[in-house]
């Protein structure tokens, strides 16, 4: 029966998450958006905190269990996709750059939940994963990587050069993509999981950015770098049938995580406009006739509505996943939508808000900073677009470029 | 207009002599024997000539109001509808599609339903969902998301019709909701038949700038009565309507929704046509020392705003229904259409702006859908109802615009049905009341 309300069995992870935003991450977001680079020390603690979270039955959280849920009984659930969604509006309600600095919870994480065989996710359940995909040449095209793996003896030996790695230096893993065979396109193209202690594998620098400054983004160089080769997620076969299915699954199960990171984010700068604007004198109550209100209060509902639109939309992605239905196009909505909600949201709020919203007293102007990259990585706006748009049309990558 | 229809209405202008000078007809304004004729060959001429105005009187003797109750608050997140819905949903969508989309353009060029999509839709028991069990119905419950669902089913058939079927519907779910015993049982029953009377919502008055929440009809006192003066716009079936709940400010007690019979002295109706919905026969009404008993309130004070709250979200199913059509309709245009020696459909120009119609009708839904599910399970909803109806008014009109656009100068003429769904989509923003969830 249709109902839209988040689901009480989660109230008290969301109570949690909310505690670790608003007693830990707010309390440092400005911190470590001026002292870039340094590591958030506390974030070590919380790690241990969660962990005893993690034992205390809310099993179900994070983003190694974003993954094609249902159990086959044919019974609506709400499961680890929602739950982990729900949990990161809350962190990133907080600070969006601390929740992905999260020890355990990178991208890399969501990639082993998706395709590792059982050995391999014994062998990486503590692991802390980032993921490599980007290079200096190929962004959303994924297809001209050029990083290349190549089969010597019982070894992978890896060259190529990683940008845009998110917990590139923090993390003790890597999920690096690289083709056995650039010549074969995507289908050449597999995941391996590479430690942090490889000497093959060389931290360049950190980036200096816009916004999310208290999480690190790496390049990184593999130069000769040898994996054994049990590092290969999923299976060596260049299977040009099959071809990218297997790899690119895992961003329908995080496209709607990073949503969620969009939809937090948003709902911090909306509450914390509702306040300003209310101290000004500015009523908010929803009142039912629409042209009597003031334009601040007419843009805030504008804004509201479009954050609803876009909360619903990922808790509907994923909703579908955890009950075992495909949701790539859903997936896509939700990511494309929340996305552009986040920038327009926390832009529009900073401007609503005066010098407020554009000054440092305030954390307004950082979250217009931090909600940009929302709409850029894991699939930027264009590309959620022409996902979208080719599963409505019905039109292949090769049709619809 | 379908064939059977004229044999009737030839009956029905055999007798037009006898009832010239009913009280319908005067009503309606209509004197000269040219314009009775004319009127005549259609449903609402039949009904002028068959005496129009039904007469309501007591059918039922109810002990205690059978008032439709919220459902228990439930604990999942689920976007699946029930069973029932299911299937309601599913024939409902056939007679959408086999009946009101073909017929969606005869009906708006005669500006109003055809007898028959009218019979057709009620006998697959459209208003036994708002009556309840002891009146005929077969509801148990309130279900504002049922009725969202089969608003959003016909609106992708035909707004315009869908309009004029669903206002009888929500004059109902508000009898079921709010009606006392007396009311009750003199009105609900009438809506569990293959033929309910004619009946809407009149809250939309003329002009700029009104405030659904603070009529401008106002009601004097008068001894026990309340003496009425006033106007309301775009009413559907507001012409011939048998039955209206109409928002008055009524002196003493304010803001109030009010039963009135639409053959009440003082009360008269003309046609209203408007940019889209012609097929809901929209009307002005107006109300001239109309006189009111205490017993024809409806509700408490606090029923008026929730009567607004429930007639917009019902507007946005209809609005989500249309959207959806004109996504369908553009789908297969754009893959067909050629241009450069390719579909158009892989210009990201295009097809980017089918991807966002597409992100806007599901977000449209999804807002709807959780305001009616608050309602139904007796939450409050006047937030989520805000917000999902002006989410609703500027991106229908977005997507009903879009619609045209994709389909470049073709989607400008009669020829495809998008320029009929930009005209439907506009009313979403301002048609207040009307219908109700």
């Amino acid at each position: 029966m249709i109902n839209l309300e988040e689901p009480k069995k989660f109230r008290m992870l969301v109570h949690q998450a909310h505690q670790v935003a608003s007693e830990i991450f707010r309390p440092n977001s400005r911190k470590y958006d001026r002292a870039e680079h340094d590591y958030p020390k506390e974030l070590d603690m919380l790690a241990a905190l969660m962990d005893g979270m993690n034992q205390g039955g809310q099993r179900e959280a994070g983003v190694a269990h974003v993954a094609r849920g249902a159990d086959g009984s044919g019974e609506i659930v709400n499961g680890g996709n929602m739950a982990t969604v729900l949990g990161l509006i809350e962190l990133c309600w907080g600070d969006v750059g601390l929740a992905l600095s999260l020890p355990r919870q990178g991208l890399g994480n969501a990639a082993i939940a998706a395709v590792a065989n059982p050995e391999q996710k014994k062998a990486l359940a503590r692991a802390w994963a980032a993921m490599a995909i980007t290079e200096p040449g190929a962004g959303s095209d994924s297809a001209a990587i050029r990083t290349t793996a190549k089969k010597d003896g019982d070894e992978w030996v890896i060259n190529g050069e990683k940008i845009f790695v998110t917990a590139g230096q923090r993390c003790d893993h890597v999920v690096v993509w690289a083709s056995l065979d650039p010549s074969k396109g995507r289908a050449a193209i597999k995941s391996f999981v590479v430690s942090k202690d490889n000497p093959g594998m060389k931290l360049l620098r950190l980036e200096h950015k816009l916004g999310i400054r208290s999480s690190d983004t790496a390049t990184l160089v593999f130069d000769n770098c040898r994996v054994p080769a049990s590092a290969l997620l999923g299976s060596p076969e260049i299977d040009t049938k099959q071809g990218f299915g297997g790899v690119m699954q895992t961003f329908d199960n995080t496209r709607p995580v990073v949503a969620a990171m969009g939809v937090g984010v948003a709902r911090a700068a909306l509450e914390r406009t509702r306040e300003l604007l209310e101290a000004a004198g500015v009523a908010l109550d929803y009142p039912t006739d629409r042209w009597r209100i003031p334009a601040a209060a007419a843009a805030f509902y504008e804004m509201e509505a479009e954050w609803e639109a876009a909360r619903l939309l990922t808790l509907r992605a994923t909703w579908m996943a955890d009950n075992g239905q495909p949701n790539s196009l859903q997936a896509s909505m939700a990511k494309a939508k929340a996305g552009r909600m986040a920038t327009q949201v926390t832009l529009r709020c900073a401007e609503l808000c005066g010098a407020a919203g554009y000054g440092e007293d305030e954390l307004l102007e950082k979250w217009a900073r931090d909600s940009k990259i929302l709409d850029i990585f894991e699939g930027t706006q264009q590309i959620q677009l022409l996902i979208v748009a080719r599963r409505l049309l019905g039109k292949s990558s090769a049709e619809l470029k | 207009m379908p064939k059977g229809q004229r044999d009737i209405q030839g009956a029905g202008l055999a007798v037009l002599n006898r009832v010239a000078g009913s009280k319908a007809l005067e009503r309606l304004g209509l004197k000269k024997p040219a314009e009775q004729a004319l009127f005549a060959a259609s449903r609402t001429g039949f009904k002028v000539a068959g005496m129009a105005g039904r007469q309501f009187k007591s059918v039922k003797d109810l002990l205690s109001p059978a008032r439709l109750e919220s459902q228990a608050p439930r604990e999942l997140f689920d976007l699946s509808p029930g069973e029932e819905q299911q299937m309601m949903v599913e024939s409902l969508r056939r007679f959408a599609e086999d009946v009101l989309r073909p017929a969606a353009a005869d009906a708006e060029a005669h500006q109003e339903v055809a007898e028959d999509t009218w019979k057709g839709a009620f006998e697959l028991g459209l208003g036994l969902m708002a009556v309840p069990e002891a009146l005929g119905g077969a509801a148990t419950q309130r279900s504002p998301v049922t009725t969202a669902l089969m608003a959003e089913t016909l609106g992708w058939g035909d707004m315009g019709q869908a309009a004029a079927l669903l206002a009888p519907v929500g004059v109902a779910n508000a009898l079921a909701s709010w009606g006392s015993q007396e009311q009750q049982g003199r009105y609900l029953a009438a809506f569990a038949e293959d033929n309910p009377p004619d009946a809407a919502l009149a809250l939309l008055e003329p002009g700029a700038m009104g405030d659904a929440s603070a009529p401008r009809l106002k009601g004097r006192k008068h001894g026990e009565h309340w003496v009425l003066d006033g106007e309301k716009a775009l009413v559907p079936l507001g012409p011939f309507a048998d039955l209206l709940i109409v928002s008055a400010d009524l002196e003493e007690l304010g803001p109030r929704l009010l039963l009135i019979e639409g053959d009440s002295e003082g009360l008269s109706a003309r046609a209203e046509p408007a940019m889209g919905l012609r097929a809901a026969s929209l009307g002005r009404l107006r109300f001239k020392n109309v006189l009111v008993e205490r017993g024809a309130i409806l509700g408490d004070e606090s029923t008026l705003r929730e009567a607004v709250a429930l007639g917009r979200l019902a507007w946005c199913a209809l609005a989500v229904g249309a959207a959806q059509a004109a996504l369908d309709y553009v789908i297969p245009y754009v893959n067909e259409r050629k241009a450069f020696g390719e579909p158009v459909s892989h210009r990201q120009g295009v097809a980017f702006t089918v991807a966002g119609m597409g992100i806007e009708v599901d977000s449209m839904r999804l807002m709807l859908w959780r305001a009616a599910a608050r309602a139904e399970q007796g939450r409050d909803f006047h937030r989520e109802a805000v917000l999902a109806h002006r989410y609703c008014a500027d991106r229908a009109m977005q997507v009903g615009s879009d619609a045209v656009q994709m389909l470049g100068g073709h989607g400008y003429t009669k020829e495809h049905p998008v320029e009929r769904w930009y005209r439907d989509l506009r009313a979403v923003g301002q048609l207040e009341g009307g219908l109700l969830l």
